[in-house]
């Protein structure tokens, strides 16, 4: 059996008086592809920012390689190679492409002010190392030819993609994606399955936050169902979809 | 090999300043290159405002408070005359340092004060004690809350030169001797001294100008325009964004520290008046209308406005053309002079030049 | 200190403050109704006082004050309608600075209006030297004066955000603007109407203090920012709490003021202001999270 990567145990967290998370316990295995489902509302956004640090949970712990991180800044959490990507597209507008990618470096590197201001030999190879390192990252992702084109000027798919890349770039153990399908047509979706299969090929573990339920279907080894901040069952793709309860919190009552 | 064409436009700049310097002492209006130097330390403060501001996107109300916490302490230092107690042991163990001058004063006194390099390193010291003090809890605040506690920061340092007595209080300070560089070369306000003096001015601009540059260009470049255009993503990816706000505005402060030190020794004096409201809101005014996040732009028009304002062509209406500039770029022309979409063209030039 | 002399300073710390609280009452109406802070304040106050002082060697001294309260109000819509309407999109900070920018643009009008002599109001009722005593100190009637005026103006301005279809439109303006423009509320209106609510009762304010501290075109930036100091002790939007913050700031002031030098008196302000930014942003009233004043 696989060694569980992450945890999240009996996390709970309230917005003024409404349970968007509740005693919620995950387990990632190294190298899975897990998913997170459910209908709007259930808490799985608010999920994902308890485990990346954005927001603090009421009760409950994050346990990631071993080890307690829970209400660790966000920035930490990424040095240790947890990589997010957000519900709504936060590259930066006014940077190209190529300078998006290149800032999913900076956990990687180490050059400071006085070396920045003064230009050191060692800097400016660091420099020149990172973007090829990018480079390398955008011909792969298929977006080599926007490299220099400000990042805001693209089409909303390409936005995610450069998103994509820019998580990527951080070399992470841990790739939380959320909702990465949202917004593409069935030709990016299907190039997503295949990236992120091949991510998971090269060792990252995902948890993937989706409503696309095919997506969801076709690549993920276990998925976790949320209704009301609660987890109401877990398991494969297949038991999933036969699950009476997750079958009524989607169609309702008469198809359970 | 890096990006040589980021430094395109400091050879521009050097090759203008020549070209300024070479007309200015062919028409006789040598007088202007004193404006022009003037004009030109008090770009060291646009710069590093332009860093806080541009870059890393924080206000700062109160930046004309750095620069007189540099040129205050220069000032007081170097005139404080410590003649009487030359025989101590701690002033006798500074002078065997090499860390006090030994001058007399346009009254033929004998003056025992510090070093202008000492005063310079102290001052440059305490500056960004004082940045890092002030701005450990209030980089954290919003917008308006962390403009309010800036310009806070500037009053009190405005009350405390008027107040004390060591700062000369109303009347500032004064008979600040000139700062001595090697070879024979010293930051003096002379007409002696007027085209040395020019240059020197120029190359602490471009030094500066340099560091900038290749900050920018840099990961902590990056690090910081990332943080302005997405906070959360930046802190996403690693990026400890309340240190990097913080280390720039301490960078920022010292850049204006050392415009103060400079220009107090040029002027050979420094007043309250270098310590208002209205200049910290000058200072920013020239960062918006240099385009923010414009390097090139902020220098040129901080010289111009500068220079013009020292020229007395605002007269009384002074203040009101700064707080009029500053409204018409708010309204109009939030990115830069240069950013207004009837400039596009031409600001895509300079811009591209700027970020590299 | 016998009682008398206790009296004495802390009514003219009263008298002070309560000045404050109403420089702090006019920002929080423009934030609540805007979430802008308006740097140009302080300036309402001393326009309506400077106009007034011009007017009333026409004029009887009462009308004198209703025209320049008049004058005073159409200033802040006039600010609002041709600076802020333009920007209502813009970042905060954008804003921020325009109002700093047209705070100096009142400020250097005046000056070439009014210049820099330092002139006031006549005494409401009795002259300079007539005094009134009250528990054994003896006051100026002024300060009874500027004591009922602020209570007017902040009980006024209770009743009518309460219990007026206006006030209540602005009230649900600042709460949701969406909202109560899908209510029919003109919501452009109300931003309007809020910066010259706020002029109105700067103007008010200035004028009844005016004799007891004197007029002089460049004290509208010191005031704004004690009123600013005062509106974020007691929580910004909480004019309830500022006055009570104003009261406390003012009777701080008053024995800063005996006890030490004058000069000291103006860093008091300051350095509340700075404790309470770097410590306390939301307030000593509010209990509320501070997440939405902090960044990351």
């Amino acid at each position: 059996m696989a060694n569980i990567l992450l945890e999240a145990r009996n996390l709970y967290r309230s917005f003024g008086g409404v349970h968007a998370v509740k005693d919620v316990s995950i387990q990632v295995p190294q190298g899975a592809i897990k998913a997170v489902i459910g209908p709007n509302g259930a808490g799985k956004t608010t999920l994902f920012n308890l485990i990346a640090g954005t927001i603090l949970p009421h009760d409950g712990a994050v346990i990631f390689q071993g080890k307690a991180i829970t209400a660790w800044k966000p920035h930490i959490i990424a040095g240790m190679g947890i990589a997010r990507t957000f519900q709504t597209t936060k590259l930066f507008p006014h940077m190209t492409v190529l300078e998006n990618v290149m800032v999913g470096r900076h956990s990687r590197t180490r050059s400071g002010f006085f070396a920045g201001m003064l230009n050191l030999p060692r800097t400016w190879r660091e420099n020149r190392q990172v973007e090829t390192e990018a480079l390398a990252i955008l011909e792969e992702l298929d977006l080599i030819s926007h490299a220099f084109e400000t990042a805001s000027n693209l089409p909303f798919g390409q936005q995610r993609l450069v998103e994509f890349a820019r998580a990527l770039a951080t070399e992470p153990v841990l790739l939380l994606l959320d909702e990465p399908a949202a917004g593409l047509n069935v030709n990016e979706t299907r190039e997503l399955a295949k990236l992120i299969l091949k991510m998971r090929d090269r060792g990252v573990t995902c948890l993937i936050v989706e409503h696309n339920m095919s997506l969801v279907m076709n690549i993920s080894d276990d998925v976790v169902v949320l209704d009301q901040g609660q987890k109401i069952a877990e398991g494969s793709p297949q038991v999933i979809q036969k699950n009476p309860s997750v079958i009524r919190i989607y169609l309702g009552d008469n198809y359970a | 090999m890096m990006k040589l064409k980021i430094y395109r436009p400091v050879i521009a700049c050097v090759v203008l300043v020549v070209l300024l310097q070479v007309v200015l002492s062919v028409t006789g209006a040598i007088y202007y290159m004193t404006q022009v130097t003037m004009a030109a330390y008090y770009a060291l403060v646009v710069i590093g405002l332009c860093l806080l501001m541009g870059y890393a996107g924080q206000i700062s109300l109160g930046h004309a408070g750095f620069f007189a916490i540099g040129g205050y302490t220069s000032g007081a230092l170097t005139t404080c005359n410590l003649f009487a107690y030359r025989d101590t042991s701690l002033v006798s163990w500074f002078r065997s340092a090499g860390l006090v001058l030994e001058w007399q004063d346009i009254y033929g006194a004998d003056i025992v004060s510090f070093s202008p390099w000492v005063a310079l390193v102290v001052a440059l010291i305490l500056t960004g004690l004082i940045a890092f003090l002030i701005g450990l809890p209030v980089i954290r605040l919003k917008g308006q809350y962390l403009a309010m506690a800036t310009l806070g920061f500037g009053l009190i340092i405005y009350r405390v030169v008027l107040g004390v007595h060591v700062f000369g209080q109303a009347d500032g300070i004064s008979n600040v001797p000139p700062f001595r560089l090697m070879g024979g070369l010293e930051v003096n306000g002379r007409p002696h001294f007027r085209v040395q003096n020019y240059y020197i001015a120029w190359a602490v601009v471009i030094v500066a100008m340099v560091l900038a540059i290749n900050l920018v260009n840099s990961r902590v470049g990056r690090a910081l325009r990332s943080i302005h255009q997405s906070e959360e993503a930046a802190h996403s990816l690693g990026i400890n964004t309340y240190r990097y706000k913080l280390a720039t505005f301490v960078l920022s402060a010292l850049f204006a520290a050392v415009g103060g030190v400079l220009l107090t020794h040029y002027n050979g004096s420094i007043g309250p008046s270098e310590v208002t409201v209205i200049k910290s809101i000058r200072y920013v005014t020239i960062v918006a209308v240099g385009g923010m996040a414009n390097l090139w732009g902020v220098l040129l028009m901080g010289i111009i406005l500068n220079f013009l304002s020292l020229r007395g062509v605002f007269g009384t209406y002074d203040d009101a053309v700064f707080g009029a500039i500053l409204i018409a770029m708010m309204l109009f022309a939030p990115d830069g002079l240069l950013r207004m979409p009837q400039l596009r063209m031409l600001s895509s030039i300079v811009s591209r030049r700027s970020h590299g | 200190m016998n009682f008398p002399q206790i009296v004495q300073y802390c009514l003219s710390g009263i008298t002070v403050g309560s000045i404050y609280a109403i420089v702090a009452v006019g920002f929080n109406i423009i934030y609540n109704t805007t979430g802008i802070i308006n740097f140009a304040q302080g300036e309402f106050l001393i326009v309506g006082a400077m106009t007034a002082i011009s007017l009333c060697r026409i004029v009887p001294l009462p009308v004198a004050i209703v025209l320049a309260v008049l004058v005073t109000t159409a200033l802040g819509g006039l600010v609002e309608i041709v600076f802020i309407r333009r920007v209502s999109n813009a970042s905060v900070l954008r804003l921020i600075v325009i109002t700093i920018g047209i705070s100096i643009i009142i400020r250097e009008a005046m000056l070439h209006i009014w210049d820099e002599k330092v002139r006031s109001l006549p005494y409401f009722t009795g002259t300079a030297v007539s005094s009134v005593t009250v528990l054994g100190a003896y006051i100026s009637p002024q300060v009874l004066w500027v004591l009922g005026v602020s209570s007017i103006i902040v009980t006024g301005l209770t009743l009518f955000f309460r219990f007026t279809l206006t006030g209540r439109a602005m009230r649900a303006c600042a709460d949701d603007r969406m909202a109560a423009r899908l209510c029919g509320i003109n919501d452009r209106w109300m931003v309007t109407l809020s910066f010259m609510l706020s002029a109105a009762i700067g103007a008010l304010a200035g004028c009844v203090i005016s004799p007891v501290t004197q007029t002089q075109y460049d004290m509208g930036a010191p005031l704004a920012i004690k009123g600013f100091t005062v509106a974020i002790l007691g929580g910004l939007g909480n004019s309830m709490a500022s006055v009570a913050a104003g009261l406390f700031l003012g009777l701080m002031e008053a024995f800063m003021m005996s006890q030490f030098e004058v000069a000291y008196k103006e860093a008091i302000s300051i350095v509340i202001l700075l404790l309470i930014l770097m410590f306390r942003p939301s307030g000593i009233f509010t209990r509320r999270e501070v997440s939405d004043l902090r960044t990351l």
